[in-house]
């Protein structure tokens, strides 16, 4: 009985495919203009093999509008919620995320200082807001954690949510500073602080899914040490977990997904946090099971408040970031509500 | 033979532990003693790599910095006192983390021993029943069973037992005390445990190690490490006459 595992079966993994596919296939066909779905297949069908495309098929807005968009919205909502379903195993803490932590901010701040400053690199081009993001990414996680650690050794939900307000107000009071200095790049800075996956590209939607492929598999390659984290990390040294290589990689790993997400979408709040918890429920506690569970429903949620910031007041678009952060606000309260009344009641 | 050597540890200006020695061989069963503040605890923490320390800790002649972590939790388990796990995890997922140091990698393979050791664990710690309930749910007791179960399936050869049962109920405390001693009798092991109930520690205990202070008050077998004179210099009170009296009650 044992052999038969704590990870998802094929079937499973399947079923979860599936969902994914067919968010994705309504989000490719509704929009300002809703495209039938048999003309959707038709255009993927024509475009795989190669046939002529008759006019009337609106293949453009699909091919190179909307495809590399939700296809962008889908890798984004997967690598956030992966980082966030690590985040809260690896800090034993159902709170922990990208925007909590104040790491997307971070990460934003990089992509600023990257524009206003001029930082590039002639071959690529957004590497440099993509470096630099992953870059304060990454330090934002270190300063955060060792303040909290500072303060707090059992790194409490109330200390890191605290540290992380206050180092995000920081930091945007670092970008004011920024913005005033570089009006002339107003408009795209100001892009970065709301978020939005609007005019991606195939080839930021290659880089999402590289850095995916890459480090999404390195965080699913320590499963067990984040149950051993989300267990305790004591318990976690006392069973033989090398506790200060897995911190590393995992943070290494989640800086690295949350900044390149951020340097192709902006900031989009909260997504770390709702799914890895709405995961939970259906997948229960084990990472095993948990992060795969968390990537296939971020991909998913993330593309349906993309096509939600698209559609409610249409022709005007949202920003898929106020989406998110919107249902990603009262969620917030949920959890934190019964985390308060689950620690009252141990 | 686990071996500590002028063992010190300070936190800043503060020195916590100073130049503590004391070796446990197999079949042992030391007991670390003293009151509130002596380092108790830290010694474990030491040796576990929870605190910085100075000296030298070897485990059969090897200094442990010297191991992996999965090399020495084969060698070392370890019990606390509290465990607040923030997820529901079904009691087998916790027994069964035990294993991780004999599969750390995702290649390696699956030793063929972990479902014989999980079960094992489980029965010896009468878990079986619970393994698929959330730790969340568990009494203060079960709760405690189910860490005992998972440092049984680890298989170390050391045990470490920071005060295991100092919030549980009398039952649940014979309970752990007895589990402990079965597992003890197996061959080629050796118990330490911090505990601040002296009856507990001369019960059990093979060997005791007083501390007040952060030093070494006494080091040797139970009944002359805990003699009444040791004690009354470290507590500052009469302890056999007081713990004769509370035995009083009882008559």
């Amino acid at each position: 009985m044992n052999i038969k595992g704590e990870s998802f079966r094929a079937y499973e993994y399947l079923l979860f495919a599936l969902a994914a596919i067919a968010a994705l296939v309504v989000c490719i066909c509704l929009g300002s203009v809703n495209v039938p779905l048999k003309d959707t297949i038709q255009v993927f069908r024509r475009a795989i093999f190669g046939l002529d495309m008759p006019k009337e098929l609106p293949s453009s807005i699909i091919l190179t509008v909307r495809l590399p968009r939700v296809l962008c919205v889908a890798l984004t909502g997967a690598s956030l919620a992966l980082s966030g379903a690590a985040m809260q195993g690896l800090l034993k803490n159902p709170l922990a995320d990208g925007s909590t932590l104040g790491v997307s901010s971070g990460a934003s701040l990089g992509a600023v200082v990257a524009i206003a400053f001029g930082i590039s690199f002639k071959a690529v081009p957004f590497a440099g807001t993509t470096i630099m993001a992953v870059l304060f990414a990454f330090l934002s996680l270190l300063i955060i954690l060792a303040l909290a650690y500072r303060l707090d050794f059992s790194l409490s939900t109330n200390t890191i949510i605290l540290i992380g307000v206050i180092y995000s107000m920081f930091v945007s009071s670092a970008m004011s500073i920024l913005i005033t200095f570089s009006s002339s790049k107003l408009h795209q800075i100001t892009f970065w602080t709301m978020g939005s996956l609007n005019g991606s590209t195939y080839l930021n939607a290659l880089v999402l899914f590289a850095a995916f492929a890459v480090f999404g598999a390195v965080l699913f390659a320590h499963a067990r040490e984040l149950n051993a984290f989300a267990i305790g990390e004591d318990n976690a040294r006392s069973v033989g977990v090398n506790v200060k290589r897995t911190k590393l990689t995992v943070l290494i790993c989640v800086s690295v997904l949350i900044g390149i997400c951020v340097s192709i979408g902006g900031s989009i709040g909260f997504v770390g946090l709702v799914t890895p918890h709405a995961a939970r429920f259906v997948a229960g506690p084990n990472h095993k099971r948990l992060l795969p569970a968390s990537a296939f429903a971020g991909a998913i949620f993330l593309m349906l408040c993309d096509l939600a910031a698209r559609m409610l007041f249409r022709p005007l678009e949202l920003n898929i970031g106020v989406v998110t952060s919107f249902i990603g606000a009262i969620a917030f309260i949920i959890v934190f509500y019964r985390a308060r009344k689950a620690a009252a009641n141990a | 033979m686990l071996e500590v050597n002028a063992l010190s540890v300070s936190y800043g200006e503060l020195d916590i532990l100073k130049d503590v020695s004391f070796t446990v061989d197999t079949r042992e069963w030391l007991m670390i003693a003293g009151p509130n503040g002596a380092g108790k605890s830290t010694i474990i923490n030491a040796i576990t790599g929870g605190a910085p320390y100075k000296g030298n800790i070897s485990l059969d002649g090897l200094d442990i910095r010297a191991k992996k972590p999965g090399e020495l939790a084969k060698s070392i388990g370890v019990l606390t006192q509290n465990h607040y796990v923030g997820y529901s995890f079904s009691v087998e997922e916790v027994v069964r983390l035990g294993r991780y140091a004999y599969a750390p990698g995702i290649f390696s393979k699956k030793c063929g021993m972990d479902n014989d050791m999980v079960e094992l664990a489980l029965e010896k710690t009468g878990m079986t029943a619970q393994r698929k309930q959330s730790v969340l749910t568990l009494s203060g007791g079960e709760l405690q069973r189910t860490f005992l179960a998972q440092v049984f399936a680890q298989d170390p050869k050391y045990l470490l037992l920071d005060e295991p049962t100092n919030h549980l109920d009398l039952v649940y405390q014979r309970q752990v005390f007895s589990l402990i001693e079965d597992w003890l009798g197996q061959k080629d092991r050796a118990v330490i445990s911090v505990v601040h109930d002296l009856s507990l520690a001369k019960a059990y205990g093979t060997k005791a190690l007083l501390l007040s202070r952060g030093r070494a008050a006494a080091l040797g077998p139970i009944e002359e490490a805990l003699s009444r004179r040791n004690l009354e210099q470290v507590y500052s009170m009469d302890v056999y006459a007081y713990m004769r009296e509370m035995l009083g009650q009882w008559q």
